[in-house]
């Protein structure tokens, strides 16, 4: 048994949190003990990448000292993680916190994405979950290029029991989120998104599965508009997912 | 904010890199272009999956990149030494070195160049830094015609338009457009088109062949840029497909090429990385057909004449920032345009520079100062792929969310009055730093389901109503993650 403290995101925590809740359940399922940092707020990404560092500092540190203590975290978000990976040290450095970046250099080495604490961590592929859809894979962004998780995603997704996995057209472009880039740049944000649902609908797929909760709001926001009848689902909540404890509409 | 020795950004009113509108709006026009969203997103999916093909046949491509990146490295850290060598080399076999501080200084400097031979009329090599500075309607301004005699920039000339891309220029035209341009306009530039013309590309091709063909056989002066200068031996070198370069290049009595100084690499050797990488990533070949390499003047052999032109119009500026310096690192391949899903979707025009794409998107606003680029760096999802596909490696995600901050602590610095954004970032930062503020908070954002009908949000206020338009927001739910925590299992910490 393992003992793994979640940062659930601040997404999750106060959007969706049905995939924090899958999150627990999965873990648990597979005999680890999940711990939930009650301190835990924001990664800061948002702020970093509209451009306010400053003000993304305090978070960081923050989080560093909430996550601390742990020998081992887990989040269900791609993006999350590549900051807590790529951009927390960077913010103290660039304050000039030296210490403080180091600190974070070392909660970030013990920071998973939850496809790569299964695979890689907890050295399983096949969760044994149940979702009896037919179901597509959107690799986000974050999770495919700043974190490298490749495939993993996939390999649990393939063992799901009774789900038919459909390959999504174009899989690797960009949905069109990009944070403040889809309030900021509204119309491209929505051009890109168009196509991703054309692609997520030609499929078939009564779902579309990512890792990232934020992507999957974009995507869900834009196939609700349309009445698509196609919903999504984070990969937590279709892993967790089984015969008797089945996922739920979101 | 600047201060006496501090380099000096590119000057306004001369030259293209400044966008007339931000790129929001560029962009909203854009891509109520039909036409020229198909056009763009068919020749960028074919440049895609070419370059796809001749990057995945190289086992060592990521040490390539790598040594490219650290070629580019090294030789930004003591870039002086090597431009002084270089014009010491230049110099030393028969050809003229002007140093340019900006692109005024450039357009003076070859103008006043042409002036002296007394001609009226130049051929073109296609050239990104020519375009950067204004060049052709500086000459103009100056009784010069300078006629470009790359084939896609031949288009954009003749259709009086802008580049789109830096090495397809026209990529934003189909053949139909093409020809309607050829039949206009040929005739009032030299050789007409035949009044035959038909769409297909061999007669398109053929009937620029024969018009520049007359220009290449009477031209007297040529102007180029570079794709890389050797400082070993002062030698030039050009990268091209069509062959109307090597004409340019050994045609016309007078040579005068603009460089900017960042294209300099020290040694021959280095070119065996930079010539692998370059043609892959940018017209996705194995090699490019062209590749024309000067060195001063030879008695009875091309140009009598040579000129180098080092223009700085920014770039020791950006090479002072020491996280954007990285940009000056590209090669001009165009690979992280191909791949920009915003690039694919608005085009180049909407972003306003003649270096359109992700790159175009760090670069520019650093040639330029932040400020008379501010919405460029936040073009982009920041979704990677230009990173990936970048034959020097440049981070270009990392650079876009370095000149975000940029902009905001230049505008902090320039008004003592906080944007609403700026207003709006400063809260949530104070809340979420704080688990007591940021638990109220949530419980506070529950009032959002007043908005919602059957689980999902229509309609949300500004600046949320620009995801609304075309996106629904979720409901909050009636219980956040850390209550449902704090109910079953709040003994566990």
């Amino acid at each position: 048994m393992v003992r793994i403290a979640l940062f659930v995101t601040c997404l999750a925590d106060g959007l969706f949190p049905d995939v924090g809740r899958a999150t627990v359940r999965l873990l648990e399922r597979l005999g680890h003990e999940v711990v939930f940092p009650e301190r835990q707020t924001c990664c800061g990404q948002m702020h970093t990448n509209t451009g306010y560092q400053r003000e993304a500092l305090p978070l960081v540190r923050h989080h560093v000292e909430v996550f601390e203590p742990y020998d081992l975290v887990v989040a269900p978000s791609g993006s999350c993680v590549g900051s807590v990976r790529h951009q927390h040290a960077m913010l103290a450095r660039r304050a000039g916190d030296e210490h403080l970046a180091a600190r974070a250099e070392a909660v970030a080495s013990r920071t998973y994405e939850l496809s790569e604490l299964l695979v890689d961590v907890l050295g399983v592929d096949d969760v044994g979950a149940h979702f009896p859809h037919r179901v597509t894979y959107h690799p986000t962004c974050h999770s495919l290029r700043l974190l490298r998780v490749d495939d993993k995603p996939l390999r649990l997704l393939r063992n799901v029991r009774g789900m038919d996995l459909v390959e999504l057209p174009d899989a690797d472009q960009c949905c069109g989120f990009g944070g403040t880039f889809a309030v900021k740049n509204a119309d491209t944000s929505t051009a890109m998104l168009a196509d991703k649902m054309r692609n997520v609908l030609g499929t078939g797929a009564e779902a579309v599965t990512a890792g990232d909760a934020s992507c999957l709001m974009h995507i869900g926001g834009g196939l609700s508009r349309l009445r698509a009848g196609t919903r999504t689902l984070h990969l937590a909540e279709i892993l967790a997912s089984t015969d008797e404890h089945p996922a739920v509409a979101v | 904010m600047t201060f006496l020795g501090m380099p000096a950004y590119a000057p306004r009113g001369v030259g293209a890199l400044r966008a007339e509108e931000p790129f929001p709006q560029a962009a909203r026009t854009a891509l109520a272009n039909t036409q020229l969203r198909r056009n763009i997103g068919h020749a960028t999916a074919t440049i895609r999956a070419k370059r796809a093909r001749v990057v995945g046949e190289v086992p060592d491509w990521e040490a390539l990149r790598l040594a490219g990146q650290q070629l580019k490295a090294a030789t930004m850290a003591r870039l002086d030494e090597h431009l002084e060598r270089l014009e010491r080399e230049v110099t030393a076999r028969g050809g003229a070195v002007h140093w340019a501080r900006d692109a005024n200084e450039a357009n003076d400097i070859v103008t006043r160049l042409v002036q002296a031979t007394g001609e009226t009329e130049v051929v073109k090599v296609k050239s990104m830094v020519t375009q950067e500075i204004g060049l052709n309607e500086a000459l103009e301004a100056a009784g010069i015609a300078a006629y470009e005699t790359d084939l896609a920039e031949l288009i954009v000339q003749l259709g009086h338009d802008k580049p789109s891309h830096i090495l397809v220029p026209a990529i934003h035209r189909n053949r139909a457009e093409i020809r309607e341009i050829f039949l206009r306009e040929m005739g009032s530039y030299g050789l007409p088109a035949p009044d035959d013309l038909t769409d297909e590309p061999r007669r398109l091709a053929m009937a620029a062949r024969a018009h520049l063909r007359q220009k290449f056989l009477t031209a007297k002066v040529g102007i180029s840029g570079a794709n890389f200068a050797v400082a070993e031996t002062g030698t030039l070198l050009v990268v091209e497909s069509e062959g109307n370069g090597r004409m340019c290049l050994t045609l016309p009595e007078t040579l005068i090429t603009v460089m900017g100084i960042e294209k300099v690499v020290p040694t021959w050797r280095d070119l065996e990385v930079f010539l692998q990488l370059l043609p892959r990533s940018s017209t996705g070949e194995r090699m490019n057909p062209y590749t024309s390499a000067w060195t001063g003047v030879t008695t009875g052999d091309g140009p009598r004449e040579f000129h180098l032109v080092l223009l700085d119009n920014g770039r020791t500026a950006a090479l002072a920032d020491e996280v954007g310096r990285e940009a000056l690192h590209c090669i001009k391949c165009s690979a992280c345009m191909n791949v920009c899903p915003v690039y694919e979707r608005t085009g180049g025009h909407a972003y306003g520079s003649v270096y359109p794409g992700p790159i175009g998107a760090v670069l520019s606003p650093q040639l330029t100062g932040v400020e008379d680029n501010a919405s460029l760096p936040y073009a982009s999802s920041l979704c990677g792929a230009c990173f990936d596909a970048c034959p020097v490696r440049i981070d270009i995600p990392s650079l876009l969310v370095h000149l975000r901050a940029r902009h905001v602590e230049e505008r902090r610095a320039a008004s003592r009055i906080p944007s609403a954004e700026a207003l709006s970032m400063a809260a949530a930062s104070w809340v979420m730093a704080d688990p007591a503020r940021f638990a109220r908070a949530e419980r506070a954002g529950r009032a959002g389901r007043l908005f919602a009908r059957r689980g999902r949000i229509r309609s949300l206020p500004p600046p949320l109503s620009a995801w609304t338009t075309s996106r629904d927001a979720p409901e909050p739910p009636p219980e956040t993650f850390r209550e449902w925590w704090a109910r079953t299992r709040g003994d566990r910490a």
